[in-house]
């Protein structure tokens, strides 16, 4: 398989326009990623169906992930005139990361006999997500998809069939969100509990009022209002 | 599930041709949740022109208790019971998946009698798989009882030797990242050894009596032809994607584990119908018997687990991993992002068999709903993976 700067410089040369990031894995897996812009992920994911050179005609795994704003600290070393020497002094940078949701396709090519090529899509609006969807180029993803807006809420525009997969249809969030907190009672449903308590106080007169006084002196009474 | 059925009803229909009962309007049937031949609570809504499929849309959910929430919330090492769940037939192979996918995240080296173990264990896996499926696919048809029995005769006998070294039949739980949990004895070796030599006994019985039986040839031939270009374009792997041609074995792609070092073959199909994915089983089968012969005298002694491995503060780096391998119904992959915590940021399993479904429309359209059950029966699924 070509390296990925090699992917990259051929896609973006073939889809005019598009924008092409490597995500480095710093994990000893190696398996970095190609992150694509929106707009033109469809162009590009074709390419490298297409392409013969690279031909990903087996997309294997679509995955869901939630991001939240997160802060990542970086320590740099820094030159610094300390009392008139110059030393090296450790500079901590904050850098405030606003939280997105990604979608992730593992590709392989069944041709080929290569893989795993990783892309990767961003939509940074977590509370109206909006991703191109995949499955005009790769069908395999049309199921993988529903259960990524079923379960994460990425609506994937131009998917044939979107609607919820695994969670049922009244179903109001979406589970696998970070964020999620579940409810405490998954039964509930309203109950005409209230309701029929309301007409009950109506239907039946209201208990007498009684002070302390007659509890303590006729206890016989207050227990037997019929005599 | 009401609004399943209004998207079926408001789907458009196609032009009636023939005459039905019905005058033209298509009849819906809800087969399952409870139906005998869908392996678990499945349902498809199916629309009916007479007897021929028109229209069929899976439901799913019924089994779905967010497994890979629960993966997030669990240690890496607290997951690996918790794998055996997903596809209940074959944990071992589920059980390398995950571990495969911890190694590779966290750059972790497997001794060679691990190595060993696994592939004996994965290979057994994919027997008792196979066979059962066999049975179940025949049971489906009709064939009531026996030929399940034959079948589960033959896989009760490999699950007595994961019984004896995992200590249960089904949930073994025997994987551990970077080697295996306990040592197999000689005895135990001498056992699968035993049961290996007798296997093919069963093959050539079981497909005299029932692979070339004529109703099962007339049931199965021509029914359900999946082309290998729309099986690659969806995903299918495993037996069913051989059954159409396209020569994809990860055993033999990855190479991962100690797969090279044996000689097998794979065996593809031409016509990709349902007669040729019951076929791949048996044939398959053959070829895992012969990866057992050549590895259970190869096995050396040594250790099984690497000892550099953490058990407790098990903390793999920053990074992200995707490890996969040719499970008995399809590549098994597990997808994992690590924070440098002890839970994985994101646990993903990339379930053969939900997959493999995507396509189940394509393959029943045009055929009678008695054939829906068949067509199902080859595709090879369990619930437990499908909805996790």
């Amino acid at each position: 398989m070509e390296t990925l700067e090699q992917i990259k410089n051929r896609a973006e040369l073939a889809a005019r326009g598009a924008k092409i990031d490597i995500v480095v894995n710093p994990g000893p897996s190696g398996q970095s990623s190609l992150l694509l812009d929106n707009e033109h992920a469809v162009g590009v994911a074709t390419f490298l169906r297409d392409h013969p050179a690279l031909g990903f005609d087996f997309c294997s795994n679509v995955t869901g992930v939630d991001w939240l704003d997160r802060v990542v600290k970086k320590t740099i070393k820094v030159k610094q005139i300390v009392d008139g020497v110059e030393k090296e002094v450790d500079q901590t940078t904050e850098e405030k990361i606003p939280g997105y949701l990604e979608s992730v396709y593992h590709l392989f090519s069944m041709k080929l006999k290569h893989g795993p090529l990783v892309i990767r899509m961003r939509a940074p609006n977590r509370n109206d997500a909006h991703l191109p969807s995949l499955t005009p180029v790769w069908r395999s993803a049309e199921l993988q998809e529903r259960e990524i807006f079923d379960l994460y809420g990425i609506h994937f525009d131009g998917h044939p069939d979107l609607r919820r997969i695994l969670m049922w249809d009244e179903f109001k969030d979406h589970p696998m969100r970070k964020d999620y907190v579940p409810p405490d009672d998954f039964e509930w449903e309203p109950t005409p509990h209230d309701e029929v308590l309301a007409r009950a106080k109506q239907h039946y007169p209201p208990r007498p009022q009684l002070d302390g006084a007659e509890k303590i002196t006729s206890h016989s009474d207050v227990a037997t209002p019929n005599k | 599930m009401s609004a399943t059925l209004e998207t079926i009803e408001a789907m458009e229909r196609p032009p009636v041709t023939m005459s039905s009962r019905l005058d033209g309007e298509l009849l819906e049937v809800s087969m399952g949740p409870q139906h005998p031949s869908t392996h678990g609570v499945f349902r498809m809504n199916v629309a009916l022109e007479g007897e021929t499929v028109r229209k069929l849309k899976p439901v799913f959910g019924y089994l779905h208790r967010n497994h890979e929430q629960i993966g997030e919330n669990t240690t890496y090492l607290g997951s690996m019971p918790y794998t055996d769940r997903l596809d209940y037939f074959c944990s071992m192979t589920n059980n390398w998946a995950y571990a495969l996918s911890v190694e590779k995240l966290a750059g972790i080296e497997v001794p060679e009698r691990a190595e060993y173990l696994r592939v004996i264990l994965a290979e057994l896996t994919r027997l008792q798989n196979h066979a059962s499926l066999l049975g179940f696919l025949l049971s489906d048809m009709g064939a009531w009882g026996t030929p399940l029995m034959y079948a589960f005769r033959e896989r009760e006998k490999i699950l007595d030797l994961f019984e004896s070294l995992s200590g249960s039949r089904m949930m073994c739980d025997y994987m551990r990242f970077g080697g295996c949990r306990v040592d197999a004895s000689e005895e135990w070796l001498a056992g699968a050894k035993q049961i290996v030599d007798r296997f093919p006994k069963f093959l050539d019985e079981f497909e005299e009596l029932i692979l070339q039986n004529e109703i099962v040839i007339a049931r199965t031939q021509n029914v359900g032809k999946l082309a290998a270009d729309l099986a690659i374009s969806a995903g299918i792997t495993g037996p069913m994607l051989r059954a159409s041609g396209a020569n994809y074995d990860i055993r033999k792609v990855d190479g991962y584990g100690i797969y090279p070092r044996f000689k097998f073959r794979i065996p593809l199909g031409d016509h990709g119908d349902t007669y040729d994915r019951l076929m791949m089983r048996a044939l398959e089968m053959r070829e895992s018997v012969e990866i057992l012969k050549q590895a259970l005298p190869q096995i050396p002694a040594g250790p099984i687990v690497n000892p550099k491995v953490k058990v407790r503060a098990f903390r793999p780096p920053v990074g992200e991993a995707y490890g996969r391998i040719e499970g008995p119904k399809g590549e098994l992959g597990f997808y994992l992002i690590s924070d440098g915590g002890p839970n994985p940021y994101r646990y993903r399993v990339r379930p053969p068999s939900f997959i493999n479904l995507t396509i189940l429309e394509d393959m029943c359209l045009g055929h009678v709903v008695a054939d829906v059950m068949v067509i199902l029966g080859s595709v090879d699924i369990v619930m437990g993976e499908v909805d996790r």
